[in-house]
């Protein structure tokens, strides 16, 4: 009995090592191919070279679609905890009646496919000719990160106690003050969790991207047109620096976000 | 005169008037730039006052063939996730401090890694002269290169590889909200090991089966960018077909009418399976 769950024991852990190593090796790959001498693509690299890092920072076009996707993502980072940490306390504190079906507004933009929002609001932005315009992919990328945003701060607002308010009220604290000095530094890790998801949200994004960033590429749109027409190497040398970047933020969130992440994505 | 009561009803007004008007920003910006583009475009589909486009969408057989191969592609993804995912999030609710630690870095890195990203090296990976095809040819498993791109397979394989995260983390969390006791308790008794799993902790784990499932399955019946790349052009999704629709034969109506088939579709099953697990747990 006792040795049987060993064995039991030993193959649950042999295939979840598996699937680890299933989720692990597309991001693998990418490492050596970026690394490789071949002027096409071809695995093992025959050789070492920095070529296509080189290639990715000589081309202006790369550049340009990295420097505005940052910017996108980074007004969308803003617009998204400006408007959706005040949107939480709401739907979290507020006992009116109608707050459950706006909840389930807040959240809507998970579940509707993307592609619909993306050819809805091409239509809306060619009548505004908002297309081409990077400030409007990043208002639509903020209606994305909303969710998220909602779904992390208010598992750190439920868990806050209001009491220490209460208490800072009685002590003579005006509202602001309260929400600035008491109640968000407690949020901290939920915020930083949060501010860090919208961002690579954006940041990644390529369906909305592809109808309404015309001309004017994101990164991810780039990206594909150059899956779709030539397939380089330099692919693999912009996907190892986008898992970098995104590797060092999600270790920057465990270190700020003391697992806000992680506790509740399991919630 | 206004008596305790009144001036505690006057601050939980006020309180009330102050919570909305945090949340008016937000509305405003998801009434804008979501819902009313959304139900714009909905509406397209009947704009010429019959059910023409709805005809079409649902009674040609081409389109009536890409809506159930979506369904279909999407219930096996859902599938697929499912009996990867539960085992995976067993062992992590059973796993020690470092097991959890890297678990949470091999679900999470390529949850928040570009899904260009991954599309791209699963072509590397998955081609005829890839790199999975020269390993298997090298071992001698295989002698020709199995067709693992453009094809079906692509496609399970690549969506999978997004969705499974979406899957783990709702059982992992059931798993944990379990109290260890109870299957302690079920084996005190005298019951084995696999009949503890089976009659105490997978039925209390159902919820979060039930919200993965509900999760992937809704998530990859709109799937876009995956089957685009990796499906070759063999594996048509809806949203490809709207994309298509919008992008090359401009039929706004039409691809309104499909939206909302897929929208509908969507929502009917994201509430049809909360509701089977839901029972299933009841009964």
């Amino acid at each position: 009995m006792r040795r049987r769950r060993g064995v039991s024991q030993i193959l649950l852990g042999l295939f979840a090592g598996l699937v680890f190593v299933f989720l692990l090796l597309p991001l693998a790959v990418v490492f050596p191919i970026s690394l490789s001498s071949a002027a096409y693509l071809q695995f093992p690299p025959p050789g070492f070279s920095w070529q296509w890092y080189q290639r990715y920072l000589d081309d202006p076009s790369w550049i340009d679609a990295t420097i505005r996707s940052v910017k996108v993502a980074s007004l969308c980072t803003v617009l998204a905890m400006g408007l959706g940490v005040p949107l939480t306390f709401f739907l979290v504190r507020s006992r009116l009646p109608g707050v459950r079906v706006l909840d389930r507004l807040a959240a809507a933009p998970i579940i509707v496919p993307t592609i619909i929002i993306s050819i809805a609001l091409y239509g809306v932005f060619a009548r505004l000719q908002l297309i081409g315009e990077w400030y409007g992919v990043a208002v639509a990328h903020t209606v994305l990160a909303l969710p998220f945003v909602v779904i992390l701060v208010s598992a750190g607002l439920r868990g806050f106690d209001e009491a220490q308010e209460q208490a800072a009220a009685g002590l003579g604290a005006g509202w602001p003050a309260i929400i600035w000095r008491v109640t968000l530094p407690q949020l901290r890790p939920s915020l930083v969790s949060a501010a860090f998801l919208s961002f690579i949200s954006s940041f990644d994004e390529l369906v909305l991207a592809m109808f309404l960033s015309g001309a004017s590429m994101t990164l991810p749109k780039k990206m594909f047109d150059n899956i779709m027409m030539e397939i380089d190497p330099t692919i693999a040398a912009v996907s190892v620096l986008q898992i970098l970047l995104v590797g060092v933020a999600l270790g920057l969130t465990s270190l700020f976000g003391r697992g806000a992440l992680t506790t509740t994505m399991t919630r | 005169m206004s008596s305790p009561g009144d001036s505690r009803r006057t601050i939980a007004r006020r309180r009330e008037t102050a919570l909305f008007l945090l949340a008016v920003p937000a509305l405003l910006l998801l009434g804008i730039i979501f819902a009313w583009p959304v139900l714009r475009l909905l509406a397209m589909s009947v704009e010429d006052g019959t059910l023409a486009n709805f005809e079409k969408a649902t009674l040609d057989e081409l389109y009536l063939y890409v809506l159930f191969d979506s369904v279909k592609i999407a219930a096996m993804v859902m599938a697929i996730c499912l009996v990867v995912a539960y085992p995976v999030a067993f062992w992590l609710s059973r796993a020690g401090r470092w097991g959890v630690a890297l678990g949470m870095f091999a679900l999470l890195l390529p949850f928040w890694t570009s899904v260009l990203v991954r599309t791209y090296a699963w072509l590397v990976l998955l081609g005829r002269n890839g790199v999975v095809n020269r390993w298997l040819r090298d071992a001698g498993l295989i002698e020709a290169p199995l067709p693992l791109l453009h094809n079906t397979s692509g496609v399970l394989i690549g969506m999978v590889h997004v969705l499974l995260p979406y899957m783990v983390f709702p059982i992992y969390a059931s798993l944990l909200r379990i109290d260890p006791d109870l299957s302690r308790a079920a084996e005190g008794l005298g019951a084995p090991a696999w009949r503890s799993f089976l009659r105490v902790t997978f039925p209390l784990s159902l919820p979060g089966v039930s919200a993965g499932c509900a999760l992937v399955f809704v998530l990859s019946l709109g799937f876009f960018i995956t089957p685009a790349l990796l499906g070759g052009g063999r594996v048509i999704m809806v949203s490809m077909l709207i994309e298509q629709q919008v992008r090359e034969f401009l039929d706004w109506p039409f691809a309104a009418a499909l939206s909302t088939v897929l929208l509908v579709a969507t929502l009917a099953i994201y509430a049809l399976i909360g509701r089977i697990t839901r029972g299933a747990r009841h009964a």
